[in-house]
């Protein structure tokens, strides 16, 4: 997905698999029984986890094996708004970090398309930020951001901001710093489509008296849809569960807590697991469906 | 006018956008060599003291060093595993194919909350203590798909041709992958380890799930960030970055050659 586009482009030679026999097994099996242990199993251990109730010694963090349904109504009824804010904080993050990203892809991609010692530079500005650490940087932003910060009394020196207004816990600071991080998410695949397109097909629409406009509507725009579609993934998906960013320590507060942070909170500090489990369960049944349906339209093979 | 307007626009906007990009790089790096006291929040004026003793704060240096034995041991993991499922998807015929596609693809589309709170469940359930080999074994995990796709991405471009000469040439199952297979993999192959270490040394989200009172660095940011980062976090922040752009750019500059030439060729 997005992190092939990094190296340089190469012609697929075009091959079918062709050999069969034991050996395929011998490659596959180990890699493919480690997932099964360390990633299938515990989703079966999460959502019979979210079926305990507490314990009958009473003892806290310390749950039986139930069918405890009711878990589920609890999460949902108890963090509703939490659930909300997570999706609709993911979609608003995505459809913005989407405008921004194209055009740069555009530029990498297309513009610089010849050039590849640019390209190269480009590139690697594009996935600097991956190099340190994103904690680090989500901090850095709520300093610059901070109620005394230079850009604050400078804001509020001239007039644009009151007084009293502040920037860091608002819904306007998480997604802010959900949409700086999850930008080279967006913009990789993009690129990485937008690269392999053939321009003499947009040169066709312009001999057929296409504005730049109606080509990009109708040619660019749809031929670069795969790597759109993975971005949208890419990026809407870490951030549905993401909580650095909205934690309180960073950009956010108790009132921009996401489903992540709940989820935290409840497993790590209070130690109740089912509903912890059960909203964890909730929020992967969400990507699922929203995963499947993608799937129907490219098919599994074309995923990875 | 209109046009000249419309070729600036874009290179513009781009220059713009990686000057956004670099803001909070810069601030990290800038507040590297602040002399600060305990928080690091206010700019006291420029020391290299930081840098010169960053083990000063003993925490950050032990949470750097648990990342790195991290990131090792689940790069070499993953990669091996990795690299293996690779050559068998893209070079035999298997029944399974689409599951072992789905499975493959769903750790990239689970989020790492649910995976953390997952696997952290299941170490409850089997009594297991959290510590770094719980953490190692939760980086292996969530790598392994990404090493799949980066390497699977090169198995593509190979010729099959120059093996089968090498059986022609009565090579030996074992003497065509090691001669031949394997240096024309190694490009991929690396570039999937090197992805596999950034992803695990960055992580924060599963490790918490599954560190117990082990810190890696992540961790130690996240912590410490309720009573103020330590100027010592951001110099190893800033250190990483540097060499890893440093890698980069050596390697993107030598692609560049390559392809210039076939280029003007």
């Amino acid at each position: 997905m997005a992190f092939v586009a990094l190296g340089p482009q190469a012609p697929v030679a075009s091959q079918k698999p062709t050999k069969t026999g034991r050996v395929a097994l011998y490659l596959l099996l180990p890699g493919l029984f480690y997932l099964g242990l360390f990633f299938l199993t515990p989703l079966f251990s999460l959502i019979l986890t979210s079926l305990k109730a507490p314990s009958a010694t009473g003892v806290i963090g310390r749950y039986d094996v139930a069918l405890e349904i009711g878990n589920y109504g609890y999460a949902l009824g108890q963090y509703a708004p939490q659930i909300f804010r997570s999706f609709s904080f993911a979609l608003i993050a995505t459809v913005i970090a989407l405008a921004i990203s194209y055009p740069i892809a555009y530029f990498i991609g297309v513009t610089a398309r010849n050039r590849p010692l640019l390209k190269g530079m480009l590139l690697t500005l594009v996935i600097a930020p991956f190099f340190i650490s994103m904690l680090l940087r989500t901090f850095a932003w709520k300093q610059i951001f901070s109620n005394d910060s230079w850009l604050l009394n400078t804001l509020k020196d001239i007039g644009l901001m009151g007084a009293d207004s502040y920037i860091i816990g608002t819904d306007f600071a998480v997604i802010f710093g959900l949409v700086y991080n999850f930008i080279p998410f967006m913009t990789l695949p993009i690129y990485a489509s937008l690269d392999r397109l053939d321009l003499r097909l947009v040169e066709a629409g312009h001999d057929l008296y296409a504005n730049s406009f109606t080509t990009f509507r109708k040619i660019t725009f749809p031929l670069s849809m795969p790597g759109v579609i993975s971005g949208t993934l890419l990026t809407f998906i870490p951030i549905s569960g993401d909580y650095v960013v909205a934690s309180r320590d960073f950009l956010g507060s108790t009132d921009t807590a996401m489903i992540g942070n709940v989820v935290e909170a409840n497993f790590l500090r209070i130690q109740d697991y089912p509903t912890a489990s059960a909203l964890s369960v909730l929020l992967m049944a969400a990507i699922v469906i929203l995963v499947s349906a993608y799937v129907r339209r490219s098919g599994t093979e074309d995923l990875l | 006018m209109k046009l000249s307007l419309g070729k600036y626009l874009l290179p513009t906007y781009v220059a713009l956008t990686f000057a956004f990009l670099a803001i909070p790089i810069i601030y990290t790096f800038v507040f590297s060599f602040n002399d600060s006291i305990k928080s690091n929040i206010i700019w006291r004026g420029f020391t290299l003291d930081n840098w010169l003793d960053v083990c000063n704060q003993q925490e950050v240096c032990d949470a750097f060093g648990n990342s790195v034995i991290v990131a090792v041991s689940a790069t070499v993991v993953a990669t091996i595993l990795g690299t293996m499922i690779a050559i068998a998807l893209v070079r035999y015929r298997f029944r399974f194919r689409s599951a072992t596609n789905l499975l493959l693809f769903l750790p990239l589309a689970t989020p790492e909350v649910v995976m953390g709170a997952g696997l952290a469940a299941q170490f409850l359930d089997f009594g297991w203590q959290k510590g770094l080999p719980t953490v190692i074994i939760a980086h292996t995990m969530f790598t392994l798909s990404f090493v799949v796709v980066t390497v699977k991405a090169r198995v593509a471009t190979l010729d099959p041709a120059l093996e089968e000469a090498g059986r022609d040439l009565y090579a030996n199952a074992a003497q065509v992958f090691w001669r031949i297979t394997f240096p024309l993999l190694l490009p991929g192959i690396l570039a999937a380890a090197m992805l596999a270490f950034a992803l695990s040394f960055d992580d924060f989200i599963i490790t918490q799930f599954n560190s117990g009172a082990v810190d890696t660095f992540p961790k130690f940011v996240y912590t410490a960030a309720a009573r103020g980062i330590p100027a010592e976090a951001n110099v190893i922040g800033s250190f990483v970055f540097l060499v890893a752009i440093a890698i980069v750019l050596v390697v993107q500059i030598r692609s560049s050659r390559k392809q210039k030439k076939l280029i003007t060729k």
